[in-house]
């Protein structure tokens, strides 16, 4: 898979079991999202612990920055809330401003770019293969996994498909690109789509006369050992920590 | 890849309804997988991942029809036509899962949400009225488009309750809901276009894939020996 997110660094937090890293990111989370909104110096703490793993796993700012604009549709409604809000409302450059909209969106901003930027570290330091066997570790159904895994696989090959009958079509002299020629790209998804699928059918035969039962080998290392789930249960440790110091203070 | 499907993130509906509706969702996931197992055989294996792949791919077309509302196709329908509603729900959470994981696309916490919304309701609604409209039209295309325009109907709306109950700003539901509701119709016929070419194509030159078409299969005629 070329197109995921995945880093590949030397680094401590890449070295860490995937299982213990999805737990930790669902853990970190789970406090950011209950954390009270007027927390404000909470939302600053954990933004800090962010940034420590981001600098272990050495994954650069500006890779994250850019990648976080998936958030962005989100941002947007979040500008919107202060104007479209109810109740009292403040007076701010000549602008009359919902306090509850203000509130509202401060909280998506925070929680969202936490949230967004705990799961792009989790997809930077884990390859895709990793995390499907960490969610297996993780006694996740084993059609998920299978279902995942073979998506995944298939991604690859809509892809191939794709450009294949791509070059077919200009090498016959044919490049449909306005409307009324939308009857050429409509064929190409469906025959796109029993291309990929037969070939896909032609893979997993392969794989159930190779010995395929639904689930991949396992990789030679075992489970994760008690000091990886230690070091990474510090993430969502250190934030309760300082989601109870705040609310408690 | 630089359009990205987005789904609810974290902070935009409280913790306690996020929690319930998480709950809600592994439940639901859970019969789906006790009678998904019967359906996934040799041949819907293959089918299920496919079907997935496809829903990952065409969730990629996002419309930004509203500053602040996008939307994007769901596939709901297009997987309970070729996989069966159960199998199906399982592809559209299994995308939903990956894309939270591996592309941090929708909030962890939300994903309760998100997977009721498009792989619960949405596959549901879409569902049903296969079933039946197939009755009626006895035209698998015609089924899809109107089909999926419903089902993204429903799945928008959906949202729209889950804000209602733990939005965590004020604002009108009846704006939120007219918004929705119209960005979905517009979603909806362009992946009912899709859904419906795709499954006309397959149901053209392999009917023994489609899942929806089962039970107008004949069964193979018995040989007498005389």
């Amino acid at each position: 898979m070329n197109n995921t997110l995945h880093l590949d660094r030397p680094s401590p937090v890449h070295r860490l079991a995937p299982e213990v890293k999805i737990a930790a990111t669902v853990l970190f989370t789970i406090v950011v999202v209950a954390t009270p909104r007027t927390e404000f110096v909470a939302f600053a703490g954990y933004a800090g612990l962010l940034a420590v793993v981001a600098v272990l796993a050495r994954i650069p700012a500006p890779w994250l920055l850019k990648r976080s604009t998936i958030e962005l549709p989100f941002v947007l409604l979040a500008v919107w809330l202060p104007f479209a809000g109810h109740g009292e409302r403040v007076d701010w450059l000549g602008l009359s401003l919902s306090v509850d909209g203000l509130y509202g969106a401060w909280n998506i901003f925070a929680k969202g770019t936490l949230g967004v930027l705990a799961s792009l570290l989790l997809a930077a330091s884990t390859t895709s293969r990793d995390l499907i066997l960490g969610l297996d570790r993780l006694r996740c159904p084993s059609v998920f996994t299978q279902i995942a895994t073979f998506m995944l696989r298939y991604l690859d090959v809509l892809a191939d498909d794709a450009r294949r009958m791509r070059i077919a079509r200009l090498s016959r002299g044919y490049d449909p690109r306005f409307l009324w020629q939308v009857k050429a790209f409509a064929v190409g998804i469906g025959s796109l789509f029993l291309r990929a699928y037969e070939r896909g059918e032609r893979v997993y035969l392969a794989m159930v006369s190779r010995g395929y039962t639904g689930r991949l080998p396992a990789s030679e290392q075992g489970r994760a050992p008690v000091a990886q789930w230690v070091a990474s249960a510090l993430l969502p440790v250190a934030s309760a920590g300082i989601a109870l110091v705040t609310v408690l203070s | 890849m630089d359009v990205r499907a987005m789904h609810i993130a974290n902070g935009i509906v409280n913790g306690p309804v996020s929690a319930i509706f998480a709950v809600f969702a592994v439940a639901a996931l859970a019969y789906c997988v006790r009678r998904g197992r019967a359906d996934l055989d040799e041949r819907l294996a293959p089918m299920a991942g496919l079907v997935a792949a496809f829903i990952f791919a065409v969730q990629m077309l996002n419309f930004q029809v509203l500053p602040g509302v996008s939307g994007h196709l769901l596939g709901g329908t297009l997987a309970v036509i070729l996989v069966g509603p159960w199998v199906g729900a399982l592809c559209v959470s299994t995308v939903l899962i990956v894309q939270c994981l591996l592309f941090a696309d929708g909030g962890l916490t939300a994903l309760g949400l998100n997977i009721t919304n498009m792989a619960l309701l949405g596959t549901a609604a879409g569902y049903l009225l296969v079933v039946g409209l197939l009755k009626v039209f006895k035209n698998l295309g015609a089924t899809a488009l109107i089909a999926s325009v419903v089902s993204v109907v429903v799945a928008s709306q959906g949202f729209v309750l889950e804000y209602a109950l733990g939005g965590t700003t004020s604002l009108s539901l009846s704006t939120i809901a007219g918004t929705m509701a119209g960005v979905h119709v517009l979603i909806g016929i362009g992946e009912g276009l899709i859904a419906a070419t795709t499954v006309a194509t397959v149901a053209r030159v392999r009917p023994d894939l489609v899942y929806a078409l089962r039970r107008f299969r004949t069964p193979a005629p018995v040989e007498v020996a005389a």
